[in-house]
């Protein structure tokens, strides 16, 4: 099911959202710098004759030292520059820095196709007993809905429970009434930043065993933005349902559907159904209703 | 000393309402049309440099005029309107093969109801025109959710456009006049008779085309309906607290918008590209005029130039300045390096100029009214 891996990414979407107001155009690219830098090091190291599990360890610090770079850089260049500007301004400038985080990524990790190979991708046989032919699950889909579950746990109580993460929500409201009740907002959107980069990341790992590290993984991100108008901006549970929905909802259009008008239905088919739910509700299945006065 | 306005008085509302009040501007613009209608032609028909070949003509000047039509449209949407689209590839398709039905004819067999829908190929100039009526009459449908939702959420509802789109021109054959290959030839460029074919009269017309459109649309803004569009894009509820109809003025945006940004697509297919494939509108065109409105500058008609401009040239730069300076680089690295580029410089511009490069230009203009003094 690519729907836990939408969710993945959208989740990344959503903390930067919740937590600073800012549409994350470049999870994408986040996704894809993650994924490169992880598999390059993971090469390069074991060529230098570790054993495979010290370089998967070494890789992922590695990956993980790159996003926080990353995080750091777009904080003070970009995101830190930006504050108490409208939302729009801050989704553009995350255009920009997509482009240069793609450049970036590929002009040093290089552009070609990489396999990763982390998890187990070999198939399972679910329930053979009770339905003809079973189930079949693929192992690296449990794994990833396990890490998403995980994933998924730990940001709710960092969210709910520690002070940063109520720093965060108060950033998110107002930028201007955050700075003046002191919460230091350049630090709290380095770790906002951070945490979807490494959401990124884990979203790298499980997606790069899938299909390879390549450019492509950019793409994601454009799938990833219908799952967040389902769920609903605000609302983590929200992008995993979003995410399995269009995840199980696209493949069940391609067979039913798509036979019928031609194939590759896939393609387009989350954006038409997030247009379908934006035109009842605005606001996602999950989302909080935004209310406006002057 | 020679940008001064002093001495120019105006006598009449008319002309202190004009486009360009001041006289320097029109005897700036007049001399810059001068040399895109008469010196550009002349030159390049007596090959004199930098026309000595015709890839100035073709590679820069033919796309740039296009691309700055389609900034235009875009720029109204998201400059003037203030929703954000990226779907405007979307729209330049569907101007393209509307205008590309229209013109090699429509046939619509309705066995159902016992009769056919059958138009006759149209006159290319008609049918691109009308192919830019039909990128506006989706455009109003994509711009119905626009009523409910706004920014982000509407960036994405323009994504689906683009992506559906995208699809239907791929796999529904009979867009393509079921082309085997799914790509198809533009129809002969015949108006009134004459038939456009070197590339001096392809930028001729491409030149009508984008003098005339920029003109409605510079007046347009100017207008009832561009103060409408400002006061929506600025703060929709108050607009709509001082009497403007957020549906009336929303949905005019989009279909003014996706009038032009169709035409343009008509054009770029007919007049550019000859024959072309849904490729030639993907997403990254979307960004692409989403960038050129940016830089050049968000509600400036002559930014949506400056910005096709900047965005047209700036690749080719890169590829002739590292091998002018004895660095050459590798196709894949200046791709590289082309995004990063892009991408720091929107940052750029949008942290110190968010009005892009329009600003700048008239930045420049006061300081040039009062200079030599620096107050």
């Amino acid at each position: 099911m690519s729907g836990v891996l939408y969710s993945l990414v959208a989740l990344g979407f959503v903390l930067i959202f919740k937590a600073s107001g800012v549409f994350n155009f470049a999870q994408g690219a986040m996704v894809l710098l993650a994924a490169l830098a992880l598999v390059r090091s993971l090469d390069l190291l074991v060529v230098w004759g570790f054993s495979l599990w010290t370089a998967i360890i070494l890789g992922i610090g590695f990956a993980a030292v790159v996003m926080a770079i990353t995080a750091r850089l777009i904080e003070w260049f970009v995101i830190g520059p930006l504050v108490n500007q409208d939302a729009l301004t801050l989704f553009m400038s995350t255009i920009g820095v997509t482009f240069v985080l793609e450049g970036a990524a590929q002009m040093i990790f290089g552009s070609d196709v990489y396999p990763l190979r982390l998890f187990p991708t070999d198939v399972w046989l679910l329930f053979e007993s009770h339905f003809p032919g079973g189930i079949l699950v693929n192992k690296l889909d449990v794994w990833g809905a396990f890490i998403a579950g995980i994933l998924v746990a730990g940001l709710a109580i960092f969210f709910q429970r520690t002070k940063t993460g109520r720093a965060l929500r108060a950033v998110a409201d107002d930028h201007l009434a955050a700075q003046s009740v002191g919460i230091p907002i350049s630090w709290i959107w380095f770790v906002v930043w951070l945490v979807a980069g490494l959401v990124a990341l884990v979203a790298a790992t499980v997606w790069g065993t899938k299909l390879g590290v390549q450019f492509s993984i950019t793409f994601l991100a454009l799938k990833a933005l219908p799952v967040l108008i389902i769920g609903g901006l605000t609302s983590v549970p929200g992008a995993i349902v979003g995410g399995l929905i269009v995840g199980a909802g696209e493949k069940i259009a391609e067979v039913f559907l798509g036979a019928h008008i031609g194939g590759g239905i896939e393609y387009w088919f989350a954006y038409v159904l997030a247009l379908a739910v934006l035109l009842v509700r605005p606001q996602g299945l999950f989302g909080e209703r935004i209310i406006e006065r002057i | 000393m020679l940008y001064r306005e002093a001495g120019q008085f105006k006598t009449t509302y008319a002309a202190d309402m004009a486009i360009f009040p001041i006289r320097q501007d029109r005897i700036a613009l007049g001399i810059l049309l001068t040399i895109a209608f008469v010196g550009v032609p002349v030159l390049a028909n007596f090959r004199i440099w930098p026309f000595a070949s015709e890839y100035l003509l073709w590679a820069i000047l033919l796309p740039f005029l296009i691309l700055a039509l389609a900034a235009i449209g875009a720029n109204i949407l998201v400059g003037y309107c203030g929703q954000i689209s990226l779907g405007s590839g979307a729209f330049m398709a569907i101007g393209a093969y509307s205008a590309y039905k229209l013109g090699t004819g429509v046939h619509i067999p309705l066995a159902w109801l016992g009769f056919a829908i059958s138009i006759p190929p149209l006159p290319v100039l008609a049918s691109i025109l009308l192919g830019g009526l039909m990128a506006a009459v989706v455009g109003i449908l994509f711009g119905i959710p626009s009523l409910r939702i706004k920014g982000l959420y509407l960036a994405v509802a323009t994504l689906a456009a683009q992506f559906f789109f995208d699809w239907v021109f791929l796999r529904v054959p009979w867009f393509t006049n079921y082309a085997p290959s799914g790509s198809v030839n533009a129809p002969a460029l015949e108006f009134f008779g004459l038939t456009v074919r070197t590339p001096i009269e392809r930028y001729l017309l491409c030149l009508i085309f984008v003098t005339v459109f920029a003109v409605l649309a510079k007046n347009l803004v100017r207008g009832n309906l561009g103060r409408q569009w400002m006061a929506i894009r600025d703060m929709d509820i108050a607009a709509e607290l001082i009497g403007i109809r957020p549906l009336y003025a929303k949905l005019t945006a989009f279909a003014v918008s996706s009038f032009i940004i169709g035409v343009a697509g008509a054009l770029w297919a007919f007049v550019y590209l000859g024959s072309w494939e849904p490729l030639a509108f993907s997403i990254e065109r979307s960004l692409q005029l989403l960038f050129m409105v940016i830089i050049g500058g968000l509600g400036s008609i002559m930014g949506s130039f400056v910005g096709a401009a900047f965005i047209l040239i700036l690749p080719i730069m890169l590829n002739l300045l590292p091998t002018q300076l004895g660095v050459p680089l590798s196709t894949e690295t200046i791709t590289h390096l082309e995004f990063i580029i892009f991408g720091s410089l929107i940052c750029y511009l949008l942290i110190k100029e968010p009005h892009g490069f329009a600003r700048l230009i008239s930045i420049g203009k006061e300081k040039l009214r009062l200079w030599p003094f620096p107050y």
